[in-house]
C-alpha cells in the first residue's frame, strides 16, 4: 500500500476542515471494509484517510416516532441488525444489514459507508432507497439533504465533494400497512457481492396497493430507483398480474452489462423474478407476516 | 436435522489394539492454540521481505527490464532478474525429486528469461525492509514488453495457425519422435482395447456427449510462502510450507546450480496443499535475494498471486460416448481428452486417460487424450489429477444411459463394475478391489431409499477411481528410557498423518499410540522421502514406521535375549511385552526394557525404508440429493452422502475428513469454481471474493461410509484415502441436477447463470423461454453487452 | 523519512505498546511487530476469516482493521483462548472432534466461534453455519468443525449446571 497518513478527528467540523484542506487527497474511512481493500490494489489513494469513528453524531441511531430513523454514517451493520427500533419498525434495513459480507465485515462496514462507496452493487442502496431515505452531508458551509436514490453518480462516484462528509442518513417513521423487503441473488449463500438486488416497499389499502417503490442494484452504473415501476403498482388490486407488471417495468429499466457475476439477459430475468418475490413479502410483512431477513 | 441413522459408519473389516481408534493428534493442542508455526511464521534475526514483479500480459517478448531506480529506492537491498540465475538456456531433463523435470522449464518458470508466457509470470524480484516498501519498488522497475498474440484453452491451442508458445516444443506422442512441426500439444496418450467400433453397433442405445470443464484451483487457506537463508558456509537453508521438501530442495539446487544437498529444506507446519505445493515458485528468487544481501530472505504470495501464478488444475474439453444393450451391458465406450497443460508442459492427462473408464469392465474402449500448452499458468495437481474432469464426462453419460434404459443408476453400475481381474484400457488388471463394496453399500444406505419430497428435488449418483501412489519413504525409531519412542519422518503433515504414521508403529511396537513422539524433519534428518501427496502417506510412510518399528521390536528382543541368557529366537514381543515361547514367567515389558538398555549395550534406534509396490487403488461413491431454483438456477445441495473404499482406516476420524473435505471441494467444483478468464488472458476474478469456494452456509453435513475392503499389499490394509472423493462431485451433482429440472449439463462449472440457459435452451421451464426472449430483446436495445475486467 | 504512529492497547487481557506505519494493517502489527503469528493471513481482502480476532467484544478481520485503529481497543486473539488452568471447551470439541486437518484456519474459527456461544450458546445448526460463513476452510468441509462447535456448545452448558 502507498503510504497513508491518518487522522482521527471528533467533531464533524474537524473532519470536513481536514477533507477540505486535503481535498481529492483525503477519504473519509468508517468500517473500512471497502475503503482498505481498494487501498490496498491501488483504486483508491488518498494521502489521508480521516478515521471518523469518533465523531458522535456519526454513531448514532435513534429512532422516534416523528422523526423516523436517524443512522449514523459511521454506524457498524452488527449495530443495525441488533437494534430493537430498527427490526421493529425497518425489516427491509434488516434485510441488507444482515447479508453485507460475513459477520466480521458486519462487525465494522457501515451502511453510510456502502453508500459512500457507491458500488452498483451496493445491498444497503436499494433498501435505503426503497424506504425513503435521505441523506444529510455536511461541509465547512454547511448541511445539505439529498434523497438516497440522487446520491449515486456513476460506480464509486457520489455527490459528496472534497471537503464534504456524509453524516447521517434519515428514514421516515413507517406509515400503518407498509412493508419493506430487500433481497438480492447471489451464486453461494453469503459472502458474495449481488448479482442482481432488489429493494421494495409497498403501502397497502386493504386489497390494493396504495403507493410503491422499487430500487435496483447491479443492473446499471448506480442503484436504480424504477419509479414506473412503484407507479404502476399504485391504486391496482394485490394480485399476480399486477405485481408480474411492475416486475416487467423493473426489469425493462434495467441496463445491465455481462461480467464476470453475470451475463446482461441473466440479469434482466433476475431482476423481474426478485421484484416479484421482494414484494410478495413486502405483502406479507405488511399484512403481519414475518420474512426472515436471511 | 435430526437424524435416525448413523451418519459417519465404518464397515470395518478387522480390529486391531491402536488402528482403528480416535486418538488425539499429537500435533493438535499446537494448531487449536495458535502455537503451531506454519510457513509465514517465522522471522528469522535480519529477515527481509521479497516481492516478484509479474507480467501484466499473457503473452510477451521481454525486451528490456530497468532495474535501476529500484535498487536504488530508500529500504530496497537487492533486485534479481533472471540473468542472476546462474543456469543459462540449456534443454537438459534432470532428475528432480520423485520424477524428472526440464531444467530450462524449470528455471523458466521461476524467472521469465526472454518472454512472459502467462500473466503473472515473474520478472523480477526485489527484498526490502518490510513488503510495503518492496511493493513501492516493483512499480520502479521499467520493463519494455512486446505483446504478442495469446491462446487461453487446449482446443484453441491445438488448432492449426494459433501462436507456438514453446518453438522448440515437440509432441511426446505414442513414441513417434520423426515429426519436428513446432506446436503446443506437449503430451499424446492412446489406449485402444477391443473394437469400439464393433461394439457400437451392438449397443441399443448409445450416447454421446460433449463437456468444457473451467480451470479451478485448489484454494488452499495458506498461500505460499517461503523463507530462504544463503548461509556463509555456502548452503542454502529453506523454510516453507510444503508438500515436497525433497522436491523443492532438489529443484531449487538445480535451479541454483548447486548439487541437491547443499540446499538444506526445513518443512514447518503447511496450511493445505492439496498438489498445489510441490513447485519451487519463489524459493530459488528468495535464495539469490538472500545470496545479494548476506541476509535471510521471505517471500510470501498474495491471494491474487497465488491464483494467478502458482498451479491450477486443467480446463478440459471432453467427448464421451458410451453404448449399451437394452439388458444394461455397456458395449463400447470412447472418450477424446483435451487438457490444458498452462505456460509448462504436463497437463495431467494421462492419468484422466487412466481415470475415465476405470470403474469398469468394459471390452472394447478408446480413449485418446492431448495435453497442450496455453498462456495461462502451469497446471499444477488438484487431488486426483485429470480424473475429476474425465469423470465428469463419463460419469454423467453412465447415468443418461441408465435412464434411458430404465435401469437403476446403481444397477446400471454395478451390472458393469470392475473387479479384480478386470483390465482397464490403459493395460493394468486389476488386483482386489472395493468397486462393487462401494455401489453395494451406496445402494443400501439409508439415504439412497430416503422418499424425495418436494418440487425441483432430485437425487443423483456417480463413483470415482484413483490409482494412488506408492514411493519411496524413511523412518528412524529411537527408544526413550522411559519406554516413549521418538519417530522421525520426512513427510509434512497435511491432515493428521504423523499421528496415522505413529499409530502404525505403536500397533507394531504393542504401545499406546501417546508414548510416540513423532517429528517431520528437514531433509538433512530423514532418508529420501516422497512428497505428501498422491494419497501415499499413511500408506508408505507409515509402511516405513511399521518396518522401523519391527527393527525395533528384533533389537528389544535381541537385548532381552542377552539380558536373560536365552537364545533370541526363544523370545517373542507382543502387545508390549517380551516372552519367553516356553517360559511363560519369563517376561518383560517394553518400557521396562527400554529403561534398561542404556545399561546393557546401548541405545536401540530402528529403521525402516520402502518403496512399496503394492498400492490399492481407491474407489469412492456419491449420492447427492439438490434443489435447483428453477427461476435463478441455483442449485443447493440438500443431501450429500460419500462412500469410499479406505482399506483400513488407521485414524477413522481423518479419514472421514478427508471423504468430507474432499468431497467439498469436488461441490465448489461442480457449482461455481472457476478462472473467469478476459480475452487478454487475465483472471477476472482473482479475489476470494469473486473465486467462490464453498462457505460453511452452503453445506449440509456430509455424511460419510468407511468400507473397509483390505489392500492385500499393505500390513493394515491401507488403501490411499485422499484423492479420491473429489471425483464424483460432480458428475453425482449434475445427475441430480437432471433429475430436479430436466437437464443435462455439459459445463462445469454449473453456476446458476449456466443451468438457468441450459433451463432456457431445453423449453422445459414454460416461462423460460418467454422470459429469456423478453431478455434478450431488451438487452438488445440496451446497447452492446461489454465485458468488464 | 515518514514517522510511524504509537499505539497502545490490550492484546489478551495485557497492556502492549508498539510503532507502526498507518499503512499496516492490525493483521500485519500482531504477526510482524508483536510476533503473534497464530493470526493468519490467507487473502488480505476479509474473504477467508483466517486472520479473524476479536476487538472490544465484535469478531472482526484483523485484514481489514488499521493498526492504529487497535490504539485504546481491547482485541482477542487466538493465543489467548486458552488460559494456564487449560484449553477452551471449543479447543477441546476441535481436538477430540478432529475438526482440523491442516489446521490453518483453525484459529479463526475459534476465535469467531467463541464470540457465538458467548453472545448464543445454544445456536442451531444452521445459526452456526450463518455466523461462520466468513471463515473459509478448505480441508474439512466444515462438517466436523460445525458438529465440534455444537459440542463445545453443549460442554459449556453442562458445565453451568
Amino acid at each position: 500500500m502507498k503510504w497513508i497518513d491518518y487522522a482521527s478527528p471528533h467533531t464533524v467540523k474537524e473532519a470536513v476542515t481536514l477533507l477540505a484542506e486535503k481535498g481529492d487527497a483525503a477519504r473519509a474511512m468508517a468500517g473500512g471494509t471497502d475503503l482498505i481493500v481498494e487501498m490496498r490494489v491501488g483504486r483508491r489513494t488518498p494521502a489521508l484517510v480521516v478515521d471518523i469513528k469518533g465523531i458522535p453524531e456519526l454513531n448514532e441511531i435513534t429512532y422516534t416516532t416523528e422523526d423516523g430513523l436517524t443512522l449514523g454514517a459511521a454506524v457498524p451493520c452488527y449495530k443495525i441488525y441488533n437494534n430493537k427500533a430498527v427490526i421493529k419498525n425497518y425489516p427491509g434495513l434488516v434485510d441488507a444489514a444482515s447479508i453485507i459480507g460475513g459477520t466480521q465485515i458486519q462487525g465494522r462496514a457501515s451502511i453510510g459507508g456502502n453508500l459512500c462507496n457507491a458500488a452498483p452493487s451496493g445491498d444497503a442502496i436499494p433498501a435505503l432507497i426503497a424506504l425513503g431515505a435521505k441523506a444529510k452531508i455536511a461541509g465547512v458551509n454547511g448541511t445539505r439533504i439529498v434523497n438516497v436514490e440522487d446520491f449515486c453518480l456513476a460506480p464509486r462516484q457520489t455527490v459528496v465533494k472534497p471537503g464534504e462528509l456524509l453524516v447521517s442518513l434519515s428514514i421516515p417513521a413507517p406509515k400503518a400497512n407498509t412493508g419493506a423487503r430487500y433481497i438480492r441473488f447471489i451464486p453461494r449463500n453469503e459472502m458474495d457481492i449481488a448479482v442482481v438486488g432488489v429493494g421494495v416497499s409497498v403501502e397497502l389499502n386493504g386489497s390494493t396497493f396504495k403507493s410503491a417503490r422499487v430500487s435496483l442494484a447491479s443492473v446499471a452504473p448506480k442503484p436504480l430507483f424504477v419509479k414506473e415501476a412503484g407507479d404502476a403498482l399504485a391504486g391496482k388490486p394485490i394480485s399476480e398480474a399486477s405485481i408480474e407488471k411492475a416486475a416487467e417495468l423493473a426489469a425493462a429499466a434495467a441496463k445491465p452489462i455481462s461480467d464476470m457475476r453475470g451475463t446482461a439477459e441473466y440479469r434482466k430475468h433476475l431482476c423481474a423474478v426478485l421484484t416479484r418475490r421482494a414484494l410478495n413479502a413486502a405483502i406479507e410483512r405488511t399484512r403481519g407476516g414475518t420474512v426472515n431477513a436471511h | 436435522m435430526t437424524s435416525t441413522y448413523e451418519r459417519n459408519v465404518v464397515l470395518s473389516s478387522k480390529t486391531f489394539d491402536v488402528v482403528g481408534t480416535r486418538p488425539v493428534r499429537h500435533d493438535g493442542h499446537e494448531k487449536v492454540t495458535g502455537a503451531a508455526k506454519y510457513g509465514a511464521d517465522l522471522y528469522p534475526t535480519g529477515v527481509l521481505f521479497g516481492k516478484v514483479l509479474r507480467s501484466p500480459h499473457a503473452h510477451a517478448k521481454i525486451k528490456s527490464i530497468d532495474t535501476s531506480a529500484a535498487e536504488k529506492h530508500p529500504g530496497v537491498l537487492a533486485v534479481v532478474t533472471a540473468k542472476d540465475f546462474p543456469i543459462k538456456g540449456g534443454d537438459q531433463v534432470i532428475k528432480v525429486g520423485e520424477g524428472t523435470a526440464n531444467i530450462k522449464y524449470l528455471q523458466d518458470a521461476v524467472m521469465a528469461t526472454d518472454k512472459a508466457l502467462f500473466k503473472g509470470h515473474p520478472i523480477a524480484g526485489v527484498a526490502a525492509v518490510n513488503v510495503h516498501v518492496a511493493e513501492e519498488a516493483l512499480a520502479l522497475i521499467k520493463v519494455d514488453y512486446e505483446v504478442l498474440p495469446s491462446v487461453l484453452t487446449a482446443v484453441d491451442a491445438m488448432k492449426p495457425g494459433a501462436p507456438i508458445i514453446h518453438p522448440q516444443l515437440r509432441t511426446d506422442a505414442l513414441g513417434d519422435t520423426k515429426k519436428d512441426n513446432p506446436t503446443n500439444i506437449d503430451g499424446h496418450v492412446l489406449h485402444k482395447m477391443g473394437d469400439a467400433d464393433a461394439g457400437f453397433k451392438r449397443a441399443d442405445v448409445v450416447v454421446e456427449r460433449e463437456f468444457n470443464t473451467a480451470t479451478v484451483h485448489q484454494g488452499y487457506i495458506e498461500p505460499h510462502n517461503t523463507t530462504v537463508n544463503w548461509g556463509r558456509d555456502g548452503r542454502v537453508y529453506v523454510w516453507q510450507s510444503t508438500q515436497g521438501p525433497f522436491d523443492i530442495r532438489d529443484a531449487t539446487a538445480k535451479i541454483l546450480g548447486l548439487s541437491d544437498s547443499m540446499v538444506k529444506l526445513t518443512p514447518l507446519e503447511i496450511g493445505g496443499g492439496f498438489g498445489g505445493k510441490f513447485s519451487p515458485y519463489g524459493t530459488p528468487v528468495a535464495a539469490l535475494l538472500s545470496k545479494k544481501t548476506g541476509r535471510p530472505v521471505k517471500i510470501i504470495m498474495t491471494r491474487q498471486e497465488d491464483l494467478e501464478a502458482t498451479g491450477p488444475t486443467p480446463g478440459s474439453y471432453i467427448k464421451v460416448k458410451i453404448g449399451a444393450t437394452k439388458e444394461g451391458k455397456i458395449t463400447a465406450a470412447t472418450a477424446y481428452m483435451a487438457y490444458e497443460s498452462g505456460a509448462y508442459p504436463e497437463s495431467f492427462v494421462g492419468l484422466g486417460a487412466m481415470a475415465i473408464f476405470a470403474p469398469y469392465d468394459i471390452a472394447n474402449v478408446t480413449i485418446e487424450g492431448f495435453g497442450a500448452i496455453c498462456n495461462k499458468p502451469s497446471t499444477a495437481a488438484y487431488r486426483a489429477p485429470g480424473a475429476t474432469n474425465a469423470e465428469f464426462a463419463s460419469e454423467t453419460v453412465i447415468d443418461e444411459i441408465a435412464r434411458k434404459l430404465k435401469v437403476d443408476p446403481i444397477d446400471f453400475r454395478l451390472l458393469n463394475a470392475a473387479k479384480e481381474g478386470t483390465r482397464r484400457a490403459d493395460g493394468p488388471v486389476y488386483p482386489k478391489i472395493g468397486c462393487v463394496e462401494v455401489l453395494e453399500a451406496m445402494k443400501n444406505h439409508p439415504h439412497y431409499k430416503a422418499p424425495l419430497k418436494g418440487k425441483n428435488i432430485g437425487r443423483g449418483v456417480a463413483v470415482g477411481w484413483w490409482i494412488n501412489a506408492g514411493l519411496q519413504s524413511a523412518c528412524t525409531i529411537t527408544v526413550n528410557p522411559d519406554g516413549t519412542c521418538g519417530l522421525v519422518e520426512g513427510s509434512p503433515d497435511i491432515g493428521g498423518s504423523r499421528t496415522a504414521i505413529s499409530m502404525q508403529a505403536a500397533e507394531a511396537l504393542g504401545i499406546p499410540v501417546e508414548d510416540i513422539r513423532p517429528q517431520v524433519v528437514s531433509t538433512d534428518e530423514v532418508g529420501f522421502t516422497a512428497g505428501t501427496g498422491g494419497s501415499r502417506v499413511t500408506f508408505a510412510t507409515g509402511w516405513a514406521a511399521y518396518e522401523a518399528a519391527q527393527d525395533v521390536k528384533r533389537q528389544m528382543i535381541t537385548r532381552a535375549a542377552t539380558i536373560w541368557d536365552v537364545p533370541a529366537e526363544s523370545l517373542k514381543m507382543e502387545k508390549g511385552v517380551v516372552m519367553s515361547k516356553m517360559d511363560s514367567e519369563l517376561k518383560m515389558t517394553f518400557k521396562h526394557l527400554a529403561g534398561e538398555l542404556n545399561g546393557t549395550g546401548g541405545p536401540i534406534v530402528g529403521r525402516g525404508t520402502v518403496d512399496p509396490k503394492g498400492v490399492g487403488p481407491a474407489f469412492a461413491g456419491d449420492i447427492v440429493d439438490v434443489e435447483v431454483d428453477p427461476e435463478t438456477g441455483k442449485t443447493t445441495i440438500k443431501r450429500f452422502t460419500v462412500v469410499q473404499d479406505v482399506g483400513k482406516a488407521i485414524h477413522p476420524s481423518y479419514v472421514e475428513g478427508q471423504l468430507q473435505g474432499g468431497s467439498v471441494q469436488g461441490i465448489g467444483w461442480a457449482l461455481n469454481e472457476e478462472y473467469f478468464m478476459t480475452p487478454e488472458g487475465r483472471m477476472a476474478n482473482s479475489t476470494l471474493l469473486d473465486y467462490r469456494m464453498p462457505t460453511a452456509l452452503d453445506l449440509p453435513l456430509i455424511d460419510t461410509v468407511l468400507v473397509e475392503v483390505a489392500n492385500p499389499g499393505h500390513p493394515f490394509g491401507v488403501r490411499g484415502v485422499g484423492e479420491v472423493n473429489i471425483v464424483p462431485p460432480p458428475a453425482a451433482i449434475a445427475n441430480a441436477i437432471s433429475q430436479a429440472v430436466g437437464v443435462r449439463m455439459e459445463v462445469l462449472p454449473m453456476k446458476p447463470g449456466a443451468v438457468m440457459e441450459a433451463i432456457w435452451k431445453s423449453g422445459k421451464n414454460g416461462n423460460g423461454a418467454k422470459l429469456a426472449s423478453a431478455a434478450k430483446a431488451a438487452t438488445a436495445t440496451n446497447g452492446k453487452k461489454t465485458t468488464k475486467k | 523519512m515518514p514517522t510511524k504512529t504509537y499505539v497502545q492497547t490490550t492484546i489478551n487481557g495485557e497492556q502492549v505498546e508498539f510503532l507502526c506505519e498507518p499503512r499496516q494493517s492490525l493483521l500485519e502489527c500482531l504477526r510482524d511487530i508483536l510476533h503473534l503469528t497464530g493470526t493468519k493471513e490467507g487473502c488480505n481482502d476479509g474473504n477467508c476469516g483466517a486472520c479473524t480476532v476479536n476487538m472490544d467484544g465484535r469478531i472482526v478481520c484483523s485484514c481489514l482493521v488499521l493498526g492504529v485503529e487497535a490504539n485504546g481497543k481491547e482485541i482477542g486473539t487466538i493465543e489467548g483462548v486458552a488460559t494456564p488452568k487449560g484449553l477452551h471447551p471449543l479447543q477441546l470439541a476441535f481436538l477430540e472432534g478432529a475438526a482440523l486437518q491442516c489446521g490453518i484456519c483453525t484459529p479463526g474459527f475459534i476465535v469467531a466461534s467463541k464470540a457465538l456461544l458467548e453472545q448464543n450458546p445454544r445456536p442451531t445448526e444452521q445459526e452456526i453455519r450463518f455466523w461462520l460463513a466468513n471463515n473459509l476452510c478448505r480441508c474439512t468441509g466444515y462438517d466436523k468443525i460445525v458438529r465440534a462447535v455444537m459440542d463445545a456448545a453443549n460442554r459449556m452448558e453442562a458445565a453451568k449446571r
